[in-house]
């Protein structure tokens, strides 16, 4: 491994740095009850596994945060696993309705879910006022819509004036999730990540937590610069899991694409109590967790 | 309609679209007459050209053909809320005579609603930024209401002025496009108002399909039929699509 030098410069000998574990052990280890759980990607790169790992390991009473619930938090809410969810568009992107979610909200099934709503704009702000270190983020926005006073936002959002012109903005309180989950394209040995194409929040979303857990398509021994990627030093990062194809079915830009299919064929599952129920048997509760991180390639 | 919607953009302006209708008639209005439309999405694509219907707003055809990618945080803060889009692409699920916008929840109340919609996503600050806004909704007593369940975008909100209070800097919603014609404001009041039918589509149609008291311009015009070219454009996107599901 004497490439691992060549990172020296980001990651300082420590006791910061990421572990390199397997998928059961980084949920294990990061994600419990009760805690307030991001998982982002922004429409591609979606931390399905991982996802799929929380709820096989049962998880209980989470705050799940996302701007975009999408299937993997259908998923998880039809599961049992979330008390409330804090979130800006809850639909399956291209598809239609979020059954698990609506039957959530409609009818309090598996469970009641308490909502914290806001417009994506407001989201991404929170998150960057979280990775800031600051209380709240500012922005235009809100202003003579019903996200203003609905009950369980108002105490996320507040107007504000501008203290050098008065005028009066939105403040939006900031999020510090105990656990960011997301998935990348690639990790060194030494646990630094990087991931490119379309990013999201999801850099905002680890900076902001106390936690994280990033899978990946593959631990390489070196990460080649891409001028065009992000980069989260290992020191930022908790845990380290290789999980190839773990975005499944959504997309990994470079490795795979999305299977819109299984978008299309989530619809009739979520609509039906029973299809979901006969679905986590099957392809969770049925399953193995993903196997231990294989042995990186050699450069 | 999509045909219609694709006509409302001019070529050379910046469009913030939204996946579905909105994405197929801005990706046809590039393909056909206006090859320099500069298409974003919310997902951080700036200048985006696919040559086939994105799948979803992250699809990676759109970050691999765009002028630049940038985060989510980015395209809202520095992209959107400045003003610098001129267009803003809109759907809804309820619309109303000023053209507020639900698409969060219908029937029952915040809490307990009879039907839970998506949310807001990135509307409320496209609604509210953009310089000029389009809504493309189909037209039926459903969606065309006397009042929203829900404001989840602005348009005039309670009519003139309240755009101005609410310290909104785009001009509004500046059309909504229907599969029966085209409404616009009237500029005293600011209630919708139809301009524009479809050939074979009367008045009486749309009125019969409004929530509200539906007033028709004095001068109503008829929206010329899809050209061969829109047509033949469309059925390639369509046909891409569905080889693609």
């Amino acid at each position: 491994m004497s490439n691992d030098d060549d990172c020296t410069q980001w990651t300082p000998a420590g006791e910061d740095m990421a572990e390199i574990v397997s998928l059961a052990e980084a949920v294990a280890l990061a994600v419990r009850d009760g805690d307030t759980v991001a998982m982002e990607g922004f429409t591609h790169l979606i931390p399905f596994a991982a996802g799929h790992e929380v709820i096989r390991q049962g998880r209980r009473g989470l705050t799940l945060i996302r701007m975009t619930p999408d299937l993997i938090y259908d998923q998880l809410i039809g599961a049992g696993c979330a008390r409330k969810l804090v979130f800006s568009w809850g639909g399956n992107p291209g598809v239609g309705s979020l059954h698990r979610f609506r039957d959530a909200v409609e009818h309090s099934w598996p469970g009641p879910l308490e909502l914290e709503e806001h417009s994506h704009a407001g989201m991404a702000n929170r998150y960057v006022a979280g990775a800031s270190g600051l209380p709240f983020g500012v922005l235009r926005g809100y202003s003579g819509t019903g996200l203003m006073d609905s009950a369980q936002s108002s105490a996320s959002v507040r107007p504000i004036a501008c203290p050098f012109t008065g005028e009066i903005l939105t403040a939006v309180s900031a999020l510090n999730p105990d656990v960011a989950i997301i998935h990348a394209q690639r990790a060194d040995t030494s646990g630094n990540v990087q991931f490119w194409g379309i990013t999201g929040v999801q850099k905002e979303a680890v900076l902001a937590a106390k936690r994280s857990i990033v899978t990946v398509e593959e631990v390489v021994p070196h990460l080649d610069p891409r001028p065009d990627g992000v980069v989260l030093p290992s020191w930022t990062v908790s845990y380290v899991a290789a999980v190839p194809g773990g975005s499944r079915p959504s997309y990994a830009l470079g490795y795979y694409d999305r299977d819109n299919d299984y978008y299309l064929a989530w619809d009739p599952i979520a609509r039906d109590r029973d299809a979901f129920r006969r679905w986590l048997d099957t392809d969770i509760y049925g399953k193995p967790a993903p196997p231990p991180a294989p042995a990186p390639r050699r450069g | 309609m999509t045909v219609s919607a694709a006509r409302a953009l001019r070529d050379n302006v910046t469009c913030f679209v939204g996946i579905g209708l909105p994405s197929v008639a801005a990706n046809l209005a590039r393909a056909t007459h206006a090859p320099g439309l500069v298409l974003i999405y919310e997902s951080g694509t700036i200048g985006a050209k696919p040559d086939r219907l994105p799948l979803s707003i992250g699809d990676g055809i759109l970050a691999e053909t765009a002028d630049a990618v940038v985060s989510v945080p980015e395209i809202f803060n520095y992209w959107l809320q400045p003003g610098r889009v001129d267009v803003g692409f809109l759907g809804a699920a309820q619309i109303d005579k000023f053209g507020n916008i639900n698409t969060t929840v219908v029937g029952g109340d915040y809490a307990a609603p009879k039907t839970r919609l998506p949310g807001s996503g990135g509307a409320p600050e496209i609604a509210a930024s953009c310089r000029e806004v389009i809504v493309v909704v189909r037209q039926t007593l459903r969606s065309f209401v006397q009042r929203v369940d829900f404001v989840t975008s602005v348009g005039y909100g309670s009519g003139p002025g309240t755009r101005q209070r609410l310290g909104l800097t785009g001009a509004g919603p500046l059309k909504i496009i229907t599969d029966l014609g085209v409404l616009e404001p009237d500029p005293a009041t600011q209630e919708f108002v139809l301009t524009g039918l479809y050939p074979g589509v009367c008045v009486a149609d749309a009125r019969e399909r409004t929530g509200w008291d539906l007033a028709a311009a004095a001068e109503l015009h008829t929206v010329d039929p899809p050209s061969a070219a829109e047509l033949t454009a469309l059925r390639g996107f369509t046909a891409t699509a569905s080889a693609k599901d």
